[in-house]
């Protein structure tokens, strides 16, 4: 047995106690998933896709499945982003109904638990859940698939439009001593026509080396506008892998901004099929990292069809020994003429010792396109320092004035005027943490 | 205001400044002429605080403090302005916030109350009508996508906002055509007062018919070759640069 193979059994183990019972069809989706999960192993660093991101640090461990833990609202006022009147709580990826605040909901959309909806929606949920995140080929996705038993799912009927976002909070509540495993799972189902604001929100109340495994889905059908944002401040011994498959059909609108703040080993692959022409999908990111952490950001968008414009910028400051990994695939088939994809990829290292793997991947089937790439890595501009104090700020304002300015063009694209405050509020306080650091120094 | 001795500097290893010495008082305008690479530029930058210039020699005294001393947003606050030759641009920085921010060290500086928002519009009106500076130029960000002659009208702007003691505009007139020219010769005009010092440096005279200097100096490979009165700038336009180049009338060798 190889040595691959050896580690590899306790998690086998996992995966065999996986959750029984319950609908028929379900369970043949955790048993394929398992089988897929025992066949693939963890990815090492030979594979292209995880090539600087080594997840052996988890692979190595030994989880406990993060058991039901009581939060009270009281602790969750604590956490920041928690604020939006609708929400959804979802404690160590089991739903909980008690800290969520559904009322008000227009009628006919559903948001809740993940596993009620699997019977009580049992229309819906059986035709998308796992119809986008790949269990076959990608490990995370099967193991998290292999083991679901909830999470939050959120329903919007064809042409309603939420005018109140809909906030999703994970909260990770675990015990220091043990190191917990959290399997979250999302399902987001928006109807043609529909408009919404969806806002996932990934906290730690208590916890230490823990490892969350997300997953999230999100259909878009004809027309519908989606504005997704991801606030990812795990505690900073956390691991967190989370793939996201978005689906956008005909006409669809569909952004997704990704701020990743916390953790101390961060992956996120984000994905967006244009799967109808006139499709529209923008994927913006800004990811903060100072100490020995490491974030990942693997996009792809992929233009099925054909007109379809789709957006991406992805922004980076790292401070300390961090290290970050930008890695931006555009995919064009052969039937998705009249492309127009922009990508650009920035990141500003406050250190020697920080760095930064990146690169852009395009792979063009169609001949008449339109894609652009662009990636900037580097220290502030000594010219703009310069002017700055030239006009009597000090050099400590002049570099904070420019960080922001870099962070602002991600944060200031933000619709949700109490989510963008919150945001700010916590990245400029990190920042402030880290320049500190840099300054005694 | 501003006494220069034996100024001698370095860049990147190379002398560029060869024992400058120059006197300007308050209320004085003096114009800094020169060819191309006799280190016009270097000098106005090197008055500002330029990190990338090795001072070798002499000295900069600016109100009798020695302001070689001094950091370069010490300077600024101190009131010493330079308007760049070019105005760099910051993405993401609105231009009105960067204004104010510049406003408000220097007052902070001075033991004067910040100004708040209404009273920092309000002084923006009060100074944008000279230089023609609209709405949109303050709310993009700083210089970015601005003409030429925007940066060039953005420049005196904040000099106007920040009504500095000593003024340096080097090569203010590059890029500008004979409109914008007169705007911003009306801007520095509106600016010339007793207890001001303007220094400009160009290497044409057309904007010294706009900003008429009390004295004139020719800076050639790193000294002044020559000094005198309005005059001399008419001379030069007529004559052209060579005729100092060729050393036949070498002042303060």
């Amino acid at each position: 047995m190889t040595q691959v193979a050896e580690k590899l059994q306790p998690w086998i183990a996992v995966v065999e106690q996986r959750p029984q019972g319950g609908v028929r069809w379900l369970q043949d989706v955790r048993d394929k998933a398992a089988a897929r999960f025992a066949a693939l192993g963890f990815p090492t660093v030979r594979e292209e896709d995880w090539r600087f991101t080594n997840v052996a640090s988890i692979a190595s461990r030994e989880y406990r499945t993060a058991p039901p833990a009581p939060v009270t609202a009281a602790e969750l006022e604590a956490v920041p982003y928690s604020g939006l009147p609708l929400r959804l709580v979802v404690v160590n990826g089991r739903f909980s109904a008690e800290l969520s605040r559904l009322h008000g909901l227009p009628q006919g959309v559903r948001a809740g638990s993940l596993a009620a909806a699997v019977t009580g929606h049992s229309d819906v949920v059986p035709r998308f859940f796992a119809q986008a995140a790949d269990a076959h080929s990608r490990a995370f996705v099967a193991l998290n698939t292999a083991l679901v038993e909830d999470g939050a799912y959120l329903y919007i009927p064809d042409g309603t439009v939420m005018e109140q976002p809909v906030e999703i909070l994970y909260v990770a509540a675990g015990e220091s001593a043990v190191d917990d495993m959290i399997q979250a799972r999302t399902l987001i189902v928006a109807g043609e026509h529909s408009q919404s604001r969806i806002v996932e929100t990934w906290v730690a109340l208590r916890g230490g080396a823990y490892f969350t495994n997300a997953v999230t889905e999100v259909f878009a059908g004809a027309n519908a506008v989606v504005d997704h944002y991801k606030v990812q401040q795990e505690g900073l011994d956390a691991f967190h892998i989370a793939t996201m498959q978005i689906n956008a059909q005909r006409g669809a609108t569909v952004s997704s901004h990704s701020f990743s703040l916390g953790g101390k080993l961060v992956r996120n692959d984000a994905e967006a099929v244009l799967d109808g022409e006139g499709a529209e999908v923008t994927l913006n990111g800004l990811y903060l990292a100072d100490g020995d952490r490491l974030v990942d950001n693997h996009t792809t968008i992929d233009h099925a069809q054909a007109h379809c414009p789709s957006h991406e910028i992805y922004k980076g400051i790292l401070g300390g020994k961090a290290r970050a990994v930008f890695n931006g695939k555009i995919i064009v088939r052969q039937d998705a003429q009249k492309t127009d994809a922009k990508q650009t990829n920035r990141a500003l290292l406050l250190s020697d010792d920080a760095s930064i793997n990146t690169k852009p991947q395009l792979e063009i089937f169609a001949d008449d396109v339109k894609c652009t790439h662009g990636a900037a890595i580097g220290q502030l501009d000594d010219d703009a320092i310069f002017y700055l104090r030239a006009r009597g700020l000090t050099y400590f304002e002049a570099r904070d004035l420019l960080i922001h300015a870099f962070a602002g063009e991600i944060i200031d694209r933000v619709q949700i005027e109490p989510l963008k405050q919150a945001l700010e509020a916590e990245l400029y306080a990190q920042l402030a943490k880290d320049l500190a650091e840099i300054d005694a120094a | 205001m501003l006494d220069i001795k034996n100024l001698q500097v370095k860049a990147e290893g190379k002398e560029i400044l060869k024992g400058i010495d120059l006197h300007v008082n308050a209320g004085e305008v003096h114009a800094i002429m020169g060819p191309n690479g006799s280190g016009k530029s270097t000098l106005a930058r090197v008055i500002a605080g330029h990190p990338e210039y090795e001072v070798t020699g002499g000295e900069i005294q600016y109100e009798g403090r020695d302001l070689l001393a001094m950091d370069p947003d010490e300077r600024a606050r101190e009131g010493v302005f330079m308007a760049f030759q070019y105005p760099v641009e910051i993405a993401g920085v609105n231009n009105a916030y960067f204004l104010k921010a510049a406003v408000n060290a220097k007052r902070k500086h001075h033991g004067q109350p910040e100004l708040d928002a209404m009273e920092f519009m309000q002084l923006i009106q009060e100074k944008s009508t000279l230089l023609d500076i609209n709405q949109s130029m303050l709310q993009r960000s700083v210089n970015e996508g601005f003409s030429g002659g925007e940066k060039k009208r953005n420049e005196i702007f904040q000099m106007a906002l920040l009504e500095p003691k000593l003024a340096v505009l080097d090569e203010t007139d590059s890029g500008l055509d004979i409109d914008a020219l007169k705007t911003v010769a009306s801007g520095v005009n509106a600016m010339r007062g007793p207890e001001r010092a303007i220094v400009v440096v160009t290497h044409y005279q057309r904007l010294l018919d706009y900003i008429v200097p009390d004295y004139v100096h020719v800076l050639s490979a790193g000294r002044i070759v020559k000094s005198g009165g309005k005059e001399l700038a008419l001379e030069l336009e007529r004559k052209g640069y060579g005729w100092i180049e060729t050393g036949a009338e070498p002042v303060g060798a």
